[in-house]
This record gives C-alpha cells, structure tokens and sequence, in this order.
C-alpha cells in the first residue's frame, strides 16, 4: 500500500489501475477474485459446448455426428473440465476470494501473494487440460479408472492427469489462505459466531481442500507412474489391484462433492437471509452442520463401490454412513426455509436462484439415498440415475447459487445493477430448463440405461430427446446472464452501496470496494444478520 | 419375501422375485421422498406468500428456546428414522444379492473389449448371448481379460463389476422365459456402449435342447483336465510325483491354512492365485516351489482349470 492510495480513499479497486499487469500481478483479493471468475467463465462455456454436443449427438439411438471414440472424448473433457475447473473453484475463488476478507473487516487474505500464485497455478493447470484436449483429448472419463487409464487407453491421458494434479495445488493454496485468513485477520470484536454463515461454510470447505486434495495429487501421481514408467499399482496385471484405484480416488472425490456443494450452501444462508431480511434460522446449528458435513465426508467414499467389489459389510457401513450425512444437509434446508417465516420476503432475482436451489437441492439429495441404499444402488449405480443424481447436486445446486451470488453481489462486485427480470427470467429459465433436462435421465437410469453410453437401445429415444430439450433451455439461460451482465456493466444502473438493504460489513462499504476495503479496521459490535437493519456507523475509530 | 408380493404395474417388468421385490422398495422410497418434498414446497410457497414484504401480516410472535430445539430435533431425527427403515430394508437385499445359494447352475463369464464370453459346465461356449433355464438359481462366476467392466441385467436389477485379476459373482433365479437385455455398465473403452447383448431365459427342456445343440461334446472339466496336463501340474501334484506338493482332490470349498497362519477359504479366486499369483497363499507345510503361471495360462484356460480340480474326487492325485 502506498501513501497516495491513502490519501485518496475513495478509489475504487477497478479504478487502481488500468494496465493488464495491474491486473495479472495484482495481489488484490478482489482483483484475483476477478481472474477467477473471467477464468472460470470460460472453462464453463468450454465444459458446457461439450454438454451441448453431447445432448445433440443423443438425440438419435445411433448417434448423429461422432464416432464412439470422439464421443467418450467429449464426455471426459466436459467431466474434467466441470468438475476442477469450474464446479470446485466456483464459488470460494471467486465470491470467497472476493468476499471472506471483507466480510471478516480485513484489509486482504492473509497470504496475498499466494493468492496471486494460485491463480497462476491454475491457469498453468488449465494449458496443460486444454492442450490434452486440442492434440486429441482423453477418453478416460473424468474418474480416470485404472487399470483403463493407465494401461488401455489411447487418449492423452498424462497431460489431462498433469493438468488435474497441478490444479489440486492451486485449491489447497486457496484453501490453505481462506483458513489462516478466517482465523487471524478477524477485525476486533468479529468472533466466531458473529461470523456470517457464509464465512463459516467456506472454512468448512477449505478444511476438505487442504485435507482431500493431496489424496488426489497422489492418486494421480500413481497413474502417472504405472502409465508412463509401468511401475504396478493398480493392474493385475503388474501386480496391482483395481479396486484400490477406486478406495483412493473415491476418498477424495467424494469429499470434493462437498467443495462443490458447501459453497453453495454459504451462498445460499446470505441470500435467505438478505431477502427475507431476517437472522438465519438456528445460526448455530447451520454452522456446525457445516463442520459436520465436511467432516462426515470423508467416511463414506465406499458407497460408489457397492458393486466394485468391496465387502458386504463395508458396504453396508458405508451405505448407514452415507444415511447419516443427509442429516445436516437436511437440516439446512429446514433451516433455510424456516428463515422464510415471520420475515420480509422479496423475490428478487437472488431469491429465486436460492428458492430454485432448495427444489433442485432436495430433490438431488433425496435421489442421493436411493444410491446410498445398497439394495437400491445395485441396479441404479453407473446408469443415469446417477448422472441425475449428481447433476441435481452439483448443477442444479452448485451452479443455481453460483448465478444467484453473481446477481447478489454483482452491484457489489462492479457497482452498477443488472437488469432485474432478466435476471428473474434466468432463474425461471434455469430451474424449468434443467427439471426438463435431467428428470428424464432419472428414469433413463432406472430403466437400465449405463452411463456413458454413445449408443442406445432405441425405446429410450423420447426421453433422451426430452432431456436434450431442457438441455436447449439451459444452454440459453447459461448464456443470457453473459449478455446482459455485460451490458450491465456500461449501462446498468449505479448502485448504491447497499442496493438490498442487506447486513454484513461488504454492504457497509462503498460499491464498488476500495482497494483496501475499509478506511480504518470496523470494529463489530454486533450479531450476524441484525434485521431489522439500524443504521450503522460505517467505520470505527481504531488506535492504528 | 419378493415371492409374495405383486409385479408392480409400471417399468421394466421384473424377470425375478428380487426384481419384484426391488421395485416395490423403489416406490416405497419415491412415495417416502415425496413425503419429505411436499411440506418443504408447500411451506417455501406459503411463506413467500404470508410473508412477502408488502404484506401486514403479524410478525411478532418468537419461538421460544424450547420449542425451537424441540422443531429442530424433531425435523431432523424423524426423517433420519424413516430413511433408516429403507437402509435395512435395501442391507437385506444386497446381502440376498451378494449370497449365491449353494447348488447353483455355475457359467463362467469373461469380459473383454467389448464383448462377453460366456461358459456353460457341459462346455458350450456363447458370446454376447446368455441362455439359462428358468426357475433354476444361476450363479455367474466373472472375470476380466482387459480392463473393469459390469455385467447388468437391468431386468433382475442386479448387475456387478467384472474385474481383471479376479472373480466375482453374480446370481438369479429368472422367473420368466423371454429374451431380456444385457449391458455392460462400467465404462471400458470404445466400444462400452455396444458391449451388450441379450439374456435369453428358457424353460428347462428348451434349455436342455439348447445345450444338446451347442456342441462340444467335451465338459468344462475334461477341457482342464487337458490344460492341466500341459502345463505339467501333475509334475509336482500328481501321485508318482516326488515334490511334496499338496494333494488337489477334494481341495474345493475346504478351508486351508497358509504358511503364514491365516485361514483361507479354498474357492475359484483362491485357486486362481494358488496359479498366477503363489506368492499370496503359500500352503502350510510344504516348500514354496509352485511356480508362477500368470501370463502363460488364459483366463479361460484358468476356467476350465478350476473346474477340473473342482471335478476331482477327495483325495484323487493326477
Ligand atoms: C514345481 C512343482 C509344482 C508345479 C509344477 C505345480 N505346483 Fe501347484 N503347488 C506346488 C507346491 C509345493 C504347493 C504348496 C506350496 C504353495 O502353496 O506354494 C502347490 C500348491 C498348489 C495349490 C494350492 C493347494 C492347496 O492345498 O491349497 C494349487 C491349487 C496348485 N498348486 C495348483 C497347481 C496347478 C493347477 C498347477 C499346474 C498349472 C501346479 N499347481 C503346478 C508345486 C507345484
Ligand atoms: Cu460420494
Ligand atoms: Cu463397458
């Protein structure tokens, strides 16, 4: 910080340079919040063409254009692409990065420059899926099961692993940087349960990030090995097991459901409580379920392998493991609607996203004790029920809050406001469009159809066709929000510094944000989510 | 239990009493979720409504600590209990679908890209086509020559995986004759979704004609029998041999001790390791001098294998 930027507070961080350096060297939170988001953006339409042709070439029993080699090829790169380069940066990199330290009323993260460094890393991390993806691609599928990926596929399977290992680095940086953040940097008076909710799920997040990420950097490190120098981990063939592919791969990516989803769930306690103007129902209770779910997340990676081999028993602790784990997310969304009563509610676009995450989330989780249900897992498992499952989950979840935080703190973000029934219409058009898309595949799956699959058996010709119409809507709504947030930025409306009325310490700030956020350090003197809103002093003296 | 109870009306007709069973658990677990859905839609719809910020509604009233901790347990542990019902209910059958019974038909099955080879007792051999008589327990007994794959019959509402290096089963009792189908279900390559084919259920005697029909005068047994010879198994295990190697006859389905002190059961995947892994199992008592075979012997030829030291009488030395 320099003395001039001191002496002018009242510059905003997109007025604190102009230069592409002063952007891709900035160690600015909101700034690197930005990159993310430009970044991820683009991995998200590159994922989404790939579920774009998908959906067109299963229009026809026979498939249309592709061979079935280029097809397992579009699935594996919308998969990876999806999953580590959009779904688990989403939400913390972006409105985390953005948002944790002035949440928290500080001035950064803790470890600026790491910050900058993870960015790096990942955009290093997404050449190398790009590359994999341009000289051939992979056709793996995003799981990378062994002994198939290290012994029998033909794609390009070590650039894709590269790819996915060096991006783990990036989130375990980021989640490192939001815990150390969360603990040390909280302005005076901001103690633990005067956190927002938000601040208290991403550091539930970040606790798998550091924990799960690892495992995965070391699986992957194991198929680099017995790919390239035929070293036996996992074929038989060398002396390997299989099955221990899939116990080490599941340990981490199960968990990483919940980098996807608690995200998510952050997102959503801000947004029910801002438009319903009232404190989070059970504060408490909402944060430790956090806790809970990250940590009850790691015991229950075996309910993917209920036909892979492992042993009955192991199954069934796995399945009462995965049973018990719907209890705080249960409890959340009980919460979440309880907040609704006796409060102020208004449907604007932010709200809608977050009522539609409740409906997709709900029913994604309640499709998710059918699989977790051994019995009942053993004929849904690796068909598209479970494709539905997880998309409800992870898409009609993750990505329903992700656009609801974009709209919500957009003013913030950029100081201008959206078209308000767009954004309304796009949150109609994203929670009709992806009902119409993925319950199709529920039944799909529950008839007997395999996931993966290029071609058909041609009875299920209409409801593949009905899931690739929702899928139209989707790619429509997915799109919309480009446009006219874009137009928002020159021409929408200025916002004030808190446009909804909303508490928390980012709305006390001017919109867009000053490059160190607050003048002098807020000291907080009251609950999270203090409706009915008092006027608030906007900053406190503090002895420097 | 499933034998009871009536063929649901809508979906896949089941092919077996665990498939009827199966379905009537599903819609259970349907009806059970629209049971958690409903009040959540309703109330979310409700309160918007009541509570939206135009309206005067009176907002004055606050829960009480007690009743709030009593709402909150209470939304939380009953559902909890309920779905505990479907967990045991769903442990019964996996542990039904996980427990062959004894005297089952037994067919080998081996999985390749892309397709499935399967192996009948009296040696007929099929690919991608697998009859079986009605009304009989079939016991399928799978491996893989490649990489995973799953061996679905969306009809019985089972399917397992198939993996390379081991032996893992599937079992059914069809209850219907007809032509039904059979996926591969684990991505496997290219080809995965044309791994497929067709599971054709017959009555007995058809079975039986099927058999006649199909060749192969020679049993999967008599078919070992040669590839033990070979490979000179009867070298080391045979009555003239004089290596001390342990007696193969009546082997099968006995439990023996290893020369570290474990006890293992003597099944297909043990005797397949006994062969290409002899490291795993050395048998108590004897010199650990039994080679290794893996790469030279064919995972069919392992079939046929186990299938002759299975066939040999209680003590019988080749
Ligand atoms: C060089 C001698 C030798 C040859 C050849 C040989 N074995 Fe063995 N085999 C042994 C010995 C010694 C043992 C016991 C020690 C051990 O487990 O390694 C044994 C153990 C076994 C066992 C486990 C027996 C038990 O009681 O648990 C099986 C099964 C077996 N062999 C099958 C075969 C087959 C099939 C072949 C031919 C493909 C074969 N062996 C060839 C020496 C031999
Ligand atoms: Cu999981
Ligand atoms: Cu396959």
């Amino acid at each position: 910080m320099t003395a001039e930027a001191k002496a002018l507070p009242s510059k905003s961080y997109l007025e604190d340079g102009y230069t592409l350096s002063s952007w891709f060297f900035s160690t600015d939170h909101k700034r690197i919040a930005i990159l993310y988001f430009v970044s991820i953006t683009l991995f998200f339409f590159v994922g989404g063409a790939a579920a774009t042709l998908i959906r067109l070439e299963l229009l026809s029993p026979t498939g249309l254009f592709l061979s079935n080699d280029a097809y397992n090829r579009l699935f594996t790169i919308h998969g990876v692409v999806m999953v580590w380069f959009f779904l688990i940066p989403s939400i913390p990199n972006t409105f985390g990065n953005f948002l944790i330290p002035i949440m928290i009323g500080a001035k950064d993260l803790a470890f600026p420059k790491l910050n900058l460094a993870s960015w790096w890393i990942f955009v290093l991390a997404g050449c190398f899926v790009i590359a994999a993806l341009l000289i051939g691609g992979v056709d793996t599928g995003w799981t990378f099961y062994a002994p198939f990926s290290t012994m029998f596929s033909n794609g390009y399977v070590v650039p894709a692993v590269i790819g996915v290992f060096i991006a783990g680095f990036s989130t375990i940086l980021t989640g490192l940087n939001f815990i150390v953040t969360i603990h040390k940097l909280r302005a005076p008076g901001m103690t633990w349960f005067r956190l927002p909710l938000f601040v208290w799920a991403i550091y539930a997040t970040s606790l798998v990030m550091v924990l799960a990420t690892p495992v995965l950097a070391t699986t992957l490190m194991l198929i680099f090995a017995e790919r390239v120098l035929g070293l036996g981990f996992f074929d038989p063939k060398l002396g390997g097991d299989p099955v221990l592919y899939q116990h080490l791969f599941w340990f981490y990516s199960h968990p990483a459901v919940y980098i996807m989803v608690l995200p998510a769930m952050a997102v959503m306690s801000e947004l029910m409580s801002a438009f319903c103007k009232r404190r989070v129902f059970g504060y408490k209770v909402v944060a430790y379920s956090s806790l809970a779910i990250a940590g009850l997340g790691f015991l229950v990676w075996g309910h993917h392998m209920f036909v892979a081999g492992e042993s009955v028993y192991a199954g069934l602790v796995f399945s009462l493991l995965s049973f018990s784990i719907a209890v705080p997310s249960a409890i959340k969304v009980f919460n979440w609607t309880a907040t609704m009563r006796k409060g102020y509610v208004s449907l604007d676009a932010p709200m809608l996203f977050a009522l539609g995450f409740i409906g997709l989330f709900v029913i994604g989780g309640l499709s998710g004790l059918f699989v977790a249900a051994t019995g009942l897992d053993v004929h849904l498992t690796r068909t598209y029920f479970v494709i539905a499952h997880f998309h409800f989950i992870m898409v009609g979840g993750t990505v329903s809050c992700y656009f609801g935080a974009l709209h919500f703190w957009w003013p913030k973000m950029t100081g201008r406001m959206y078209p308000e029934m767009l954004g309304r219409g796009t949150a109609l058009m994203i929670f009709f469009g992806f009902i119409l898309t993925f319950m199709p595949q529920f039944i799909l799956g529950w008839l007997g159809m395999p996931r993966r699959y290029h071609l058909y058996p041609p009875e299920f010709q209409v409801l593949n066709v009905l899931s690739s119409a929702g899928a139209s809507i989707l790619a429509v709504a997915y799109t919309l929000p480009l446009i006219y947030l874009g137009w928002s930025l020159f021409y929408g409306k200025r916002a004030g510094a808190n446009p909804w009325g909303a508490a928390g310490l980012e709305w006390l700030i001017p919109s867009p944000p000053p490059r160190e956020n607050f003048e002098t350090v807020p000291v907080v003197t009251w609950e999270a989510y203090p409706y009915p809103l008092k006027p608030q002093p906007v900053e406190r003296k503090e002895t420097p | 239990m499933g034998a009871i109870l009536p063929t649901p009306p809508i979906g896949l007709t089941p092919l077996s009493a665990y498939a009827a069973e199966y379905d009537w658990l599903f819609f259970g677990m349907c009806l059970l979720s629209l049971c958690f859905m409903v009040p959540i839609a309703v109330a979310i719809v409700y309160f918007a409504v009541k509570y939206h910020k135009d309206s005067k509604a009176d907002r004055s009233e606050r829960i009480s600590r007690r009743s709030r901790l009593i709402l909150e347990s209470s939304w939380a542990g009953i559902p909890f209990l309920l779905t505990l019902g479907v967990f045991v209910w769903a442990g019964k059958m996996y542990v039904e679908w996980a427990t062959p019974p004894k005297g089952a038909l037994e067919i080998a099955v081996i999985g390749k890209q892309w397709m499935w080879k399967f192996q009948h007792p009296g040696g007929q051999r099929e690919i991608n086509t697998l009859h079986v008589p009605v009304g009989r327990p079939v016991k399928l007994v799978m491996t893989s020559q490649d990489v995973i794959h799953s061996l679905f019959l969306p009809a019985l509402r089972i399917k397992m995986d198939v993996i390379p290096g081991r032996y893992t089963h599937l079992w059914f009792t069809a209850t219907k004759t007809g032509t039904f189908r059979l996926e591969c279900a684990e991505y496997c390559g290219t080809d995965h979704s044309r791994m497929g084919g067709s599971l054709i259920v017959m009555t007995s005697a058809d079975y039986q004609s099927w058999l006649a029909h199909a060749g192969t005068a020679i049993s999967l047994a008599a078919a070992g029998a040669e590839v033990y010879r070979k490979n000179g198994c009867s070298g080391c295990h045979g009555a003239n041999s004089t290596v001390h190697a342990p007696t193969l006859g009546g082997l099968f389905g006995t439990m023996v001790r290893t020369a570290d002190g474990r006890e293992v059961l003597a099944d297909e995947g043990y005797i397949r390791d006994c062969i290409t892994l002899p490291d795993k199992n050395r048998v108590a008592g004897f010199p650990p001098i039994m080679p290794d075979f893996s790469g030279t012997i064919s995972e069919a030829d392992l079939i046929k294998l186990i299938a002759y030291i299975r066939s040999l009488p209680p003590g019988a030395r080749p």
